[in-house]
């Protein structure tokens, strides 16, 4: 039997709803995409921590943040965006292609000096968090 | 190449909402895991003490720092809303709401830079 269909519908076919979890592949991409919840969940608590501090609130926002459920999701944020370091600062030599003289740099060269330079910075801001110049 | 005399070329801010993404990356990648590693995890823990209150308004008091914060609030915002915007219309199938999810997600992300500026200046 011939159905009809409607002049100008586009035709959609149908969606695999768990597409994400077929392969290792698609995971992992889509665990690296929802990191980013969490880089924004990282400035919403920055956000709160500076407002704290400039509004002499510091006691209280030691508390929250001691509480166990508040430490939980910041475990889970401190892997979501070292996670997302990682993959990111990798993703470096495919997004620049260096040469020098002709000579192109190998990528583990331009990912060994990211996370150099992500380890430098890790350093100076926990130095000056933790320390500074006294 | 030449464009041809009368063909109207279709902006879209597309390529700088890609510069932001790619920008905030690599800032989100340098800075959020050890403050979210000292203010989050270690801190509350008590592996490491908190710092006074007066050491933090010292490091606020500079401008310079306050600014680069606010470039790091804004920059890792828009990576956050760029990336929130195209995982979750790949993941649950909703590109045909892409207009309504992406004013939701930058203008998330605007809010958020307005209130970093009005918080720290």
């Amino acid at each position: 039997m011939k159905t009809e269909v409607p002049a100008g519908a586009a035709y959609r076919p149908r969606r695999d709803r768990l597409w994400f979890a077929r392969t290792r592949s698609y995971t992992v991409f889509v665990l690296r995409e929802l990191t980013s919840v969490f880089v924004a969940w990282s400035v919403a608590f920055l956000l709160m921590l500076v407002s704290a501090v400039l509004s002499g609130g510091l006691p209280e926002f030691v508390a929250l943040a001691g509480r166990p459920w508040m430490i939980a999701i910041n475990v889970v944020a401190l892997a979501a965006t070292a996670f997302h370091s990682v993959t990111f600062l990798n993703l470096a030599p495919k997004a620049t292609v260096v040469r020098l003289d002709g000579y192109r740099l190998p990528a583990w060269m331009i990912q060994g000096g990211n996370h150099s330079l992500w380890l430098v910075v890790s350093a100076v801001i926990a130095f000056f968090v933790l320390r500074g110049f006294r | 190449m030449r464009r041809a005399e009368g063909v109207a070329v279709r902006r879209t801010p597309e390529p700088y909402l890609w510069l932001l993404f790619s920008g905030g990356g690599v800032v989100a990648a340098l800075v959020l895991p050890v403050l979210v590693l000292l203010f989050g995890v270690l801190m509350p823990l008590g592996v490491v003490d908190w710092p006074t209150a007066g050491h933090l308004r010292g490091l606020l008091g500079n401008v310079l720092v306050r600014l680069a914060l606010v470039v790091v609030v804004v920059l890792c915002l828009f990576h956050a809303a760029h990336r929130i915007r195209h995982t979750s219309e790949e993941l649950l199938g909703l590109a045909r709401f892409d207009l309504v999810i992406a004013l939701f997600c930058y203008g998330g992300a605007i809010a958020g830079g307005v209130i970093a500026v009005m918080l720290m200046f």
